[in-house]
């Protein structure tokens, strides 16, 4: 009798399993193929038939071998139910199946004594959303008339960049009319939605390269002035030398990767960035720096970012920064001096518990040279990240946001800073409504990363499905820089449906701001939204409503 | 929709000018008050251009605490003013039992004070007689200022204009300026604070519109200046703008457009004064109005205007002879109290404009 091995990792173990139908399969041999994991293989089983053939039972034993599609059973070929099989399949033959009584989180922890890594989501809650459960409910009806979304003029812009309190603006009167009477920091009116930050070598240089296309498209031929964040990793240098960069927010984190080059290839810029990102922190892992492993770093992203093939790991910190005061002090004015102070440079943090008191902190900077402050929320998506960390660690987004809009409404400095937030927004499909909810809470705009993948084919979801960014084998060529799986990404098709998809916010937000009667970003007018939960209307004081 | 009403006169004119040019436009059952602001006084006030006035309506215990509080300041009685009241039961009005206009020398400490002292004395026990009156609710301050007079009260203006006596022109009650309004906010609890023409240190405004932004524009205003208090209704944010950009920042009024509805970006950059449009776009963002609007404000030079919103959704026209201009919500209110003048002359401001009269009567008309 063949021994029980219970206490090794099953196939009732995974989250996935897969389901195959071997009457249907012609042994095309696509699915194995196709799966990056090799969590399929094509195997032989033995198959034991009894026949009779005449007009009376003459039993008869049969032996047959039949090739078949087997799911591999161990730790690191394990199926993370991506579905790539079943989308190359051509008889419906095989598909990966949720297992619901699966215990993939502690075998595999017991299995390799080891944290676990993934990309994606938290995986924890996320069909219990915030946004959802808002409204816009302030509806004009006889007192000030709706606008229509199709023929009004909107002016649906946000400010990025260190806006000055109207005393402190350096305007004289002179024959009756104001003048500026001196330099004030740079401000740039920008679309309130900001497509970031990714880096090359997180995503593959095809969906980088995408995304780049889509921004500049959006800029030049649809009127859409977004901004797109580099990501911690550099940039193409024929991109830094382009005009093209103009639409680009460069990101600076505790890694500094890729600046080497940026410093470097400042004489030959034709135009100054969109801005400068300070990344302090993530909100998919907050308190975690970058984690961009080995089999990722292929030679072009070591070129771009000046490093050797080795695990690249961004401390948590950035070092020699001790206090809010004096990462003001020296790597804003850094920053700021390197490009003359002609470029906003502004900071992008986890939403923390701690989030306020850095806000209130920055708003009094005496040199007015933080020019945005980026609130990153919990269910923001990441390359690759500790586990432990994307499900449990973190802050929700919308009520830390609106906690930092009280703040400065408190110091009365409202939209001296502008506030960003982003995690998660988007993550049931309709970015303008997050967004919408969100300015009227007090953003100036809002920051989408993982949406944005998932646009360009990204199948993974906070449910478990793929999660494995940080495998370097992505399904379908976003994040991975192996030149096979690369090549499954039509650039061109991608940067099509993300220009169509910011066609489409467009018209949507447009399409919550006509109703209420606004034809500017309605930022901080919160009370145009409704709740149908007493104890979000009392934490966000907006009204409740049942 | 409020109809709204100034009148701007080289001669002293008689409220019941006002009466008659609100009451010609009256809708429905759009009549729920009466309330009016008249600056450069003449008759009974007429001698006393420098001295401070309050204006109000209170209990007889409302007038003891404001007694103290203004003996306490070391204010002295000059003249007290009350008007003449005409009751019957027949009359829809919510009376109050005093209504107080009193002339104050300023404390003897203030000999030598600046103006910006004396102003601000002005506000601070404004603010303290209100804040008085509000907890035990006693009464009402509308103004304490120079040269300035405010009468606010709730009930039919016509009855409102009869209990005060105000439908018989007489030399003894006039000023140069009058601003009036005939309905009370009738979309929310009726305040008597609530009632346009709001006034502040000389500015003076009323509104026909909606402020969409009334909630950011609050917030913003309360941590700009101790006088921006009340918001009982949408269209004071439009007063306090007023006076946060003349009197505060001391900008021309010709940014009062171009702060409370700026232009669209695209626009701005086509223009060759973008740098200074920008930057009050920017540091602003909280004192635009995003609403269907069109305001009349009066300066404290006595200039009068009007401003048009973009979209252009409330009506104003303006009408003029040589001695008198009206601006107004509707021309049957020009065509009562203006019947002389030049129907032709009439200016209808389109989006987006400014109209000034100055103090000869000149009508400047800007496109913002």
């Amino acid at each position: 009798m063949a021994t029980m091995k219970v206490n090794e990792l099953s196939k009732d173990d995974l989250i996935w399993q897969i389901e195959y139908n071997s009457d249907r399969c012609t042994m095309c041999g696509q699915c194995v193929a196709a799966c990056p994991f090799s969590a399929i293989e094509a195997r032989v089983e033995k198959r034991r038939k009894v026949v009779s053939t005449g007009p009376t039972p003459t039993p008869k034993l049969k032996f047959e071998t039949v090739p078949v599609i087997k799911q591999v059973v161990n730790k690191v070929n394990f199926c993370r139910g991506c579905g790539i099989c079943k989308l190359v399949c051509p008889n419906d033959a095989i598909k990966p199946v949720r297992n619901p009584d699966e215990r993939f989180a502690m075998k595999i922890r017991s299995n390799t004594g080891d944290s676990v890594t993934r990309g994606g989501r938290s995986n924890l809650n996320s069909d219990n959303r915030t946004f959802d459960k808002i409204i816009v409910g302030r509806i004009s009806q006889m007192t000030d008339p709706s606008l229509d979304a199709q023929r009004h003029t909107f002016d649906m812009l946000a400010p990025f960049g260190r806006v000055l309190p109207p005393e402190r603006l350096p305007l004289e009167v002179r024959d009756g009319k104001l003048e500026v009477a001196s330099q004030t920091p740079p401000v740039r009116w920008i679309y309130p939605v900001i497509i970031g930050d990714m880096s090359i070598g997180a995503l593959s240089c095809r969906m980088w390269e995408a995304l780049a296309i889509a921004t500049a498209y959006l800029n030049e031929q649809a009127g859409i002035p977004i901004r797109m964040c580099s990501g911690e990793g550099g940039m193409p240098l024929r991109l830094l030398r382009s005009r093209y960069l103009k639409y680009m927010i460069l990101q600076i984190a505790s890694g500094h990767f890729g600046w080497n080059r940026i410093i470097n290839t400042m004489p030959e810029m034709m135009e100054d960035p969109a801005g400068v990102l300070i990344k302090i922190g993530q909100g998919a892992k907050p308190g975690d720096g970058g984690l961009l492993q080995a089999k990722k770093v292929a030679k072009h992203i070591q070129e771009i970012r000046g490093v050797p093939k080795a695990d690249l790991l961004s401390p948590p910190n950035h070092q020699g920064l001790y206090s809010i005061e004096e990462s003001v002090q020296k790597m804003f004015l850094s920053l700021n001096a390197a490009f003359r102070f002609k470029v906003p440079v502004a900071i992008k943090v986890s939403a923390s518990a701690t989030s306020v008191s850095v806000y209130n902190n920055l708003l009094r900077d005496p040199y007015n040279i933080v020019g945005g402050f980026f609130l990153d929320g919990l269910f923001g998506g990441t390359g690759a990240a500790h586990e432990i960390s994307l499900n449990h660690t973190g802050h929700p987004i919308i009520s830390k946001l609106r906690d930092c809009y009280h703040a400065a409404v408190h110091q009365g400095k409202q939209g001296q800073i502008p506030l960003w937030g982003g995690g998660g927004l988007g993550m049931t499909g309709n970015l303008a409504a997050d967004a919408t909810k969100m300015i009227c809470l007090g953003a100036n705009g809002v920051f989408t990363g993982k949406l944005m993948l998932q646009l360009a084919g990204c199948v993974g979801n906070e449910k478990a499905k793929c999660n494995a960014c940080n495998t370097g084998l992505c399904p379908v060529g976003i994040c991975t820089q192996n030149p096979v799986l690369t090549q499954r990404l039509d650039v061109d098709k991608v940067a099509e449906n993300v220009v169509n998809y910011f066609l489409a916010v467009d018209k949507e937000i447009k399409k919550l701001m006509a109703p209420i009667g606004n034809s500017s970003l309605p930022v901080g007018r919160s009370d145009a939204l409704v709740t149908t939960d007493k104890a979000v209307a009392e934490k966000l004081q907006i009204q409740y409503g049942c | 929709m409020c109809r709204i009403g100034a009148i701007k006169s080289k001669k002293y004119i008689h409220p019941s000018q006002a009466l008659y040019l609100m009451r010609s436009q009256q809708k429905g059952h759009d009549n729920s008050g009466f309330a009016m602001v008249m600056q450069d006084l003449g008759g009974i006030f007429k001698d006393y251009k420098d001295l401070p006035i309050l204006s109000m309506a209170c209990t007889e215990e409302g007038m003891n605490i404001v007694d103290n509080i203004l003996s306490s300041e070391g204010f002295t009685r000059v003249m007290h003013w009350t008007p003449e009241t005409n009751p019957s039961p027949n009359l829809i009005i919510e009376t109050m039992p005093l209504y107080v206009f009193l002339v104050l020398q300023y404390p003897k400490s203030y000999k030598y004070a600046t103006q910006e002292e004396k102003e601000d004395l002005l506000v601070n026990t404004r603010l303290k007689i209100r804040k008085a009156l509000e907890k035990e609710d006693k009464g009402y301050v509308y103004s304490f200022w120079p040269d300035v007079l405010t009468l606010k009260e709730i009930g039919d203006p016509k009855d409102i204009g009869t209990y005060f006596g105000l439908w018989k022109e007489n030399s003894e009650f006039t000023a140069k300026v009058i601003t009036a309004q005939c309905r009370q906010n009738t979309n929310y609890d009726i305040v008597r604070y609530a009632a346009h023409p709001f006034f502040l240190q000389g500015y003076t405004t009323l509104a026909n519109g909606e402020n969409t932004f009334y909630e950011k524009n609050k917030l913003f205003q309360q941590s700009l200046y101790k006088g921006y208090v009340g918001f009982e209704s949408d269209s004071q944010c439009f007063l306090y703008t007023l006076h946060y950009l003349n009197k505060i920042l001391k900008w021309p009024l010709t940014y009062y457009k171009h702060t409370i509805t700026p232009l669209p970006y695209d626009d701005i950059m086509k223009r060759e004064d973008k740098a200074v449009l920008l930057k009050i776009k920017e540091s602003l963002a909280h004192l635009e109005i995003n609403g269907p609007n069109t305001i009349i404000g009066a300066m404290p030079d006595g200039t009068l205007f009007t401003v048009c919103d973009s979209k252009k959704l409330r009506p104003v026209v303006i009408g003029k002879t040589d001695e008198t201009v009206v601006i107004t919500s509707e021309v049957c209110g020009l065509n009562e109290i203006l019947p002389e003048r030049n129907w032709q002359d009439d200016i209808y401001p389109h989006e987006r404009e400014t109209v000034i009269i100055n103090n000869d009567l000149r009508v400047e008309q800007w496109q913002q």
